[in-house]
């Protein structure tokens, strides 16, 4: 008889004190021993994490009105442009937005030392945050210029809203050029010297629950060290299987979440500013997703190990900027944390870009909260498309192009 | 080719000669100079990065002098609070100084390897490895 069980019955669990909860990197031993049956019996809960450079983030602020009224047009975040255009003192402060004047590539490779996502870092570390806004006038908001300060406390609403976060996998990133590149995957050096990585593996939320049969709109999630949720499919949200060199079908990728939480309740342990030398400025974010298993099936997918799940393996050189496919293959994320990997015949040093100790806290930190009963699970109100939804990627037609 | 990092101090007697000349001229040195200070009393202390062939001559040179050299110890410090342990340095660092312990895939820095090369003060995004004077 095949085991299933219902959110409302894992939330009484949660009340109760009785839910059992584990880490993503501990049901892989458990199922290993138990079997597959046996430990969906068990457990109700597993715990994700990820901690790692994630563009297309930022958060909505609500300054507050000055006296008189300023309609702001124009506005600045300890110099980092914020974009004003929703309201008169509503901004977003995009993460990799970088200091206005700061020198970029004119130096290459360039530094990129401050952008918004270390404002958002320092918003939610307290620091005063110096705003600049100006605007041409209006007869209901007759003020041109401010310049105060602020702190996260003081303005009226903060919530990081990132439209594409987690990504479910992603490449591992070579140079097969003979000069250095400087890329949002790190420092690739010449002829395949090193690769580069970015997910948590078995921790990964997306990778644990492949086909979005528990992840959806709605669902409750550990956001930045607060509580957030799941607010629609990531933009590119292009789940479909990997596949590896001889076409054999591995498990679903491609797939990302647009997430939304309050700035206010985070901590800048999980919510880190970056600098890419070369490339520019982006935020780190730490995510944790429950999977509620549901069922075997359910916990068939949460219970993958690294050496199950595998990254593609593409040259940053020629293939990413120009679409040159190379061929090169696959990797396990086994292979990948070894600290090795081959490609075309030549040994290549790995890193990860994501970090893994930071992915178990997290994932550890969500089983604490779970267990405590200071987080219940939510039933996603619409599930996400997943990779049988046969989503066409569009490009950009750039029809001028010589 | 040695490059090293030093502070001269001298007294008024040597503070009017033409000692980066001579450094560049004679001993055929690339000489930057990161700081000088004279006071009024025509003492100074000047922080100088040299490279060269001839670095040892010229240091000699210096002694000579009357110039009083003490090397600049530059080192690389970790910030344990700070570093994420994202483990991107590893791959950067060419001694092995930074390195990820396994299987928990924590980074750690054995300070006894580096080389003060500073890659890693330059790739680390989140600025947890920074260069220090003694
Ligand atoms: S300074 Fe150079 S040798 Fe020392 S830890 Fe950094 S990269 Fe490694
Ligand atoms: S790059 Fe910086 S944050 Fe990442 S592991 Fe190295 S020192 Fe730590």
């Amino acid at each position: 008889m095949s085991i299933s069980r219902t959110y409302d019955e894992i939330n009484e669990k949660i009340k109760s004190g009785k839910v059992v909860v584990v880490t993503a990197e501990e049901v892989v031993s458990i199922v290993k021993d138990k079997g597959i049956k046996k430990a969906t019996q068990e457990i109700d809960v597993v715990t994700t994490g990820t901690f790692g450079p994630m563009c297309s983030s930022g958060a909505f602020l609500n300054f507050g009105h000055s006296n008189p009224r300023i309609r702001m047009s124009k506005v600045w975040l300890n110099d980092v442009p914020a974009y004003t255009g929703i309201a008169a003192v509503d901004a977003y402060i995009g993460a990799t937005e970088p200091k206005e004047g700061d020198p970029l590539n004119t130096n290459h490779p360039g530094k990129f030392s401050y952008g918004g996502g270390h404002v958002i870092e320092d918003l939610v570390r307290r620091k005063p945050v110096l705003l600049r806004a100006y605007s041409y006038g209006t007869d209901c908001y007759p003020r041109k210029e401010i310049k105060t300060t602020i702190t996260l406390d003081s303005i009226n609403e903060a919530f990081l809203f990132n439209p594409r976060n987690a990504y479910q996998n992603y490449n591992c990133a070579v140079n097969l050029s003979n000069k250095t590149i400087y890329t949002y995957m790190g420092m690739l050096k010449p002829n395949l010297e090193n690769a580069h990585y970015s997910t948590s593996g078995q921790l990964s939320p997306l990778l644990k629950d492949p086909y979005f049969m528990t992840i959806g709109i709605g669902t409750r999630i550990f956001l930045g060290g607060g509580i957030g949720y799941v607010a629609w499919h990531g933009t590119q949200h292009f789940p479909s299987m990997l596949k590896d060199n001889k076409g054999q079908e591995l498990h679903p990728s491609g797939g990302t979440i647009a997430v939304i939480g309050d700035l206010k309740q985070m901590d800048a342990r999980y919510i880190r500013g970056c600098s890419f030398l070369g490339y520019g400025c982006t935020m780190a974010v730490g995510i944790g997703v429950p999977i509620p298993i549901l069922n075997e099936e359910v916990m068939e997918w949460a219970a993958k190990s690294d050496e199950e799940l595998f990254a593609p393996v593409v040259d940053y050189s020629d293939e990413y900027p120009n679409f040159n496919s190379k061929g090169l293959g696959v990797v396990s994320y086994a292979e990948l944390k070894k600290g090795e990997i081959e490609v075309l015949g030549k040994r290549v040093k790995t890193a990860p870009l994501s970090s893994y100790p930071m992915a178990v806290e997290i994932a550890s930190k969500l089983k604490e909260w779970i267990k405590l009963g200071k987080f219940e699970l939510t039933k996603p109100v619409q599930k996400l498309p997943n990779a049988n939804d046969g989503i066409v990627v569009n490009f950009l037609d750039d029809k001028g192009k010589k | 080719m040695v490059s090293r990092k030093i502070i001269l101090r001298f007294g008024e007697e040597t503070s009017g000669k033409p000692i980066i000349y001579h450094l560049v001229k004679d001993f055929d040195l690339i000489v930057n100079i990161i700081k000088a200070r004279i006071n009024p009393a025509k003492e100074g202390t000047m922080v100088l990065e040299i490279t060269g062939k001839n670095y040892d001559r010229g240091i000699a040179f210096l002694n000579e002098q009357n110039i009083k050299v003490q090397m600049l110890d530059e080192h690389v410090v970790h910030n344990k609070e700070s570093c994420t342990s994202c483990g991107v340095c590893t791959t950067a660092c060419p001694t092995g100084a930074l390195y990820l312990k396994r299987p928990e895939m924590q980074v750690v820095f054995d300070s006894s390897k580096c080389i003060v090369c500073q890659q890693c003060v330059k790739v680390c995004p989140v600025k947890a490895m920074e260069v220090c004077f003694d």
